[in-house]
């Protein structure tokens, strides 16, 4: 007993040695839900997604936002729950409420992050980092949502873009079978219809073969047709995608989920300081940075930012401040980032990827937007119903 | 007689200079690791010296004898040696040095350790690391005032300068400014220092008798979208008459009245200007752009970009020896 008071007086010595510069403190709580469905048994399997995925940029921006809150006598403080499903999201959600946590990212699909937001009451604020719907940002809107993941539309806009830059106009679409892969799909084809590009193929991916060994005697027969620019693959998960690219019908470059691809964030992006990032990540997580990693270190960094400003954790105030002129966030895409004031989405360029290479960013010099180019990319204010601040 | 000695000594003095090559410029090109050598008066290059990996910030010493590089991969200050044009000696830098500033007294560097968020101090002479102090996310720009009071750095993440005692290597104080600082430059009296925000689009006047800011520039470029106004370098004429503030992907440099801080033009330069530095007489001001790789010469009385010299991959900074 007397040894344990011992310790705890030494822990505090500790803690006093290291307390911040300023006396008066402000610990920030901020709480990470993460379910990720099991995605079913893909062909292409060779290299599997981190199941860390966003948990560990999550980790990245607190420690970001401590660096800078110990010369401010702020400090911030991470409870993640990885939950192994919807039910156990939600219970986890309303535990991390319960203990007084009111600032959430979470990474989830759309319905989990729908129940999640239901019942969330109005002081909170949570950061969607997981799902991509363009619903999210059109319809089902909330006012206490906020996004730093860009939706399917932003992503396909980029590519559209970028195909119509390059006077790629006449497309190969090959859709797989998932929701989510019908939600990318429609969203390029909204985008082929703001860019000009013709779809001269529309085809559902329907074959259950196994491509690994017959992959170059299917798709070629798959992706007959008279002629086209580029074929666009819509496989979210990666089942049959990475098949496409070499096993064209015409000798022509593979884009969309395959292929070069619209991403939020990729290890070859590097400009603008996002070598120093992305050295962080690795040296924290031990393997590169992804997507999901970004949407959540991007939602926790626009939460230090507020609270840098504000000396505030309260969720009104932090969604306040992130609505007003005053908020940019440095984010390492080459410009500052905002939210769209009428879905909570947070505007970002887009890079375009291949696995080894950066091949453009989005958006493009000449397509035009009264307000910001960035809004070039996404359901714009009036294609949108959402009006979350009115 | 008297007048033959004097013009004899005249004579004698100059056969000392002449051997020395026209003014030189060095400018540091990060993806190629190497440094350009511009020959000032024909302005071309004339030398490319294979340097340390991803070469960033570059100075000089105090007397003019050496160069110092960030070589940032190899985790290194390298220290080139002018009359020879090589790499003498390297210094204890701490890891990814990015940019650093040397102290009045010729010794002591400070270097900005941009993965570590730590300043590193260095002694030049014994290479012993004198201090390490922690500071904000990505600690990026660094100045020392010229009367060697103050070690200023940026921390870009954090948004923050971090103002360190010269004597005891403590944050005396930290003034948050617009997103991603990226540089700092003191007047020549030490008595402002101007801090630019490369996200925030924004250059900021500190005063440094109060450690407050007292001004807060914006700008705005004739036809660029206003996300791509981006202050990263500054330089400052000694008269305390102009400001240049290069503008990163706006390929524009504001030409700044250092006393009203109002902005008189802008000089439209190479793609994303990063760095700049006036050569001796101040009348040619040498910028670094980064993504079309060349360096613009701006005459500064004209306020009129004169050349642009193709150097090598991503020129990230330069700096002109007065003395060459």
């Amino acid at each position: 007993m007397s040894l344990l008071s011992r310790t705890v007086a030494v822990t505090l010595i500790t803690v006093a040695g290291t307390a911040p510069l300023q006396a008066d403190s402000l610990d920030v709580r901020i709480g990470y839900l993460q379910w990720i469905p099991d995605q079913g048994p893909v062909l292409s399997n060779v290299i599997p997604e981190p199941e860390d995925a966003g948990l560990r940029g999550a980790e990245l921006a607190i420690g970001d936002n401590s660096t800078t809150g110990k010369f401010l006598g702020q400090s911030y403080s991470l409870q993640s729950e990885v939950a192994e499903s919807e039910e156990a999201a939600i219970a986890a959600f309303d535990a991390m409420r319960s203990s007084g946590i009111e600032l959430f990212v979470v990474n989830a699909p759309s319905g989990t992050l729908a129940a999640i937001t239901e019942n969330a009451g109005e002081s909170t604020l949570i950061f969607n980092a997981g799902a991509k719907d363009d619903a999210l940002r059109t319809g089902q809107c909330h006012v206490n949502l906020l996004h730093t993941l860009p939706s399917y539309s932003m992503l396909t806009d980029a590519l559209g873009q970028w195909l119509n830059q390059r006077r790629w106009n006449e497309v190969f679409l090959i859709t797989g079978p998932t929701e989510a892969d019908k939600g990318w799909a429609d969203a390029f084809r909204r985008s082929a219809k703001r860019f000009g590009l013709e779809i001269v193929e529309d085809k559902p991916w329907t074959f259950d073969a196994d491509l690994r060994r017959t992959a170059s005697k299917e798709l070629p027969l798959f992706t007959q047709a008279s002629d086209y620019d580029a074929v666009v693959v819509a496989d979210v998960r990666g089942d049959f995608g990475e098949y496409v690219p070499f096993n064209t019908w015409l000798p022509r470059p593979v884009v969309g989920t395959q292929g070069m691809s619209p991403v939020t964030w990729h290890r070859v992006v590097e400009s603008w300081g996002a070598a120093q990032l992305q050295n962080r990540f690795r040296d924290l997580a031990g393997r590169d940075m992804n997507s999901e990693d970004y949407a959540a270190w991007a939602a926790i960094r626009a939460i230090g930012t507020a609270v840098t400003d504000l000396n505030s954790d309260s969720p009104a105030d932090i969604r306040n401040f992130l609505f007003s002129d005053k908020f940019q966030l440095a984010a390492f895409k080459g410009r500052k980032l905002t939210f769209r004031n009428w879905n909570g989405q947070l505007r970002q360029p887009i890079p375009l990827i291949h696995p080894r290479g950066l091949v453009a960013r989005a958006p493009f010099e000449g397509f035009l937007h009264p307000n910001t180019e960035m809004d070039t990319l996404g359901y714009d204010r009036p294609e949108s119903e959402c009006r979350i601040n009115g | 007689m008297k007048t033959l000695l004097k013009q004899s000594a005249l004579a004698a003095m100059i056969g000392l200079s002449t051997p020395a090559l026209a003014s030189v410029a060095y400018v540091s090109n990060e993806k190629d690791n190497t440094l350009s050598v511009i020959d000032t008066e024909t302005r071309e290059v004339i030398e490319t010296i294979d340097v340390g990996q991803r070469p960033r910030g570059i100075l000089l010493s105090k007397d003019f004898t050496k160069l110092y590089i960030c070589a940032s991969d190899d985790d290194t200050v390298q220290v080139l040696d002018l009359a020879t044009r090589k790499i003498i000696d390297t210094l204890p830098s701490g890891e990814d040095p990015e940019q650093f500033s040397l102290h009045p007294n010729n010794r002591h560097l400070y270097i900005a350790n941009e993965d570590d968020a730590i300043v590193t101090v260095v002694d030049v002479e014994t290479k012993d690391v004198l201090a390490q102090i922690d500071v904000g996310i990505e600690p990026e720009g660094m100045a020392v005032s010229p009367d060697g009071k103050w070690a200023v750095n940026t921390s870009e993440t954090t948004s923050m300068l971090h103002w360190i005692n010269t004597e005891t290597f403590e944050i005396e104080k930290n003034i948050v400014i617009g997103q991603r600082p990226r540089h700092v430059e003191f007047s020549k009296d030490s008595k402002i220092a101007w801090a630019s925000a490369e996200i925030g689009g924004t250059v900021h006047i500190i005063d440094v008798d109060n450690l407050e800011q007292v001004h807060e520039m914006t700008f705005k470029v004739p036809g660029v979208n206003q996300d791509r106004v981006q202050p990263v370098g500054i330089e400052l004429t000694s008269d305390g008459n102009y400001a240049f503030v290069a503008l990163g992907p706006s390929n524009h440099v504001a030409v700044v009245d250092a006393r009203t801080y109002e902005v008189l033009d802008y000089l439209l330069v190479g793609a994303r200007v990063w760095q700049l530095d006036l050569d001796k007489d101040e009348k040619h001001l040498y910028t670094t752009n980064g993504v079309s790789g060349d360096v613009s010469v701006i005459d500064v009385e004209a306020m009129k970009v004169i050349k642009s010299i193709k150097v090598g991959r991503y020129p990230w900074g330069v700096v002109i020896d007065p003395t060459s």
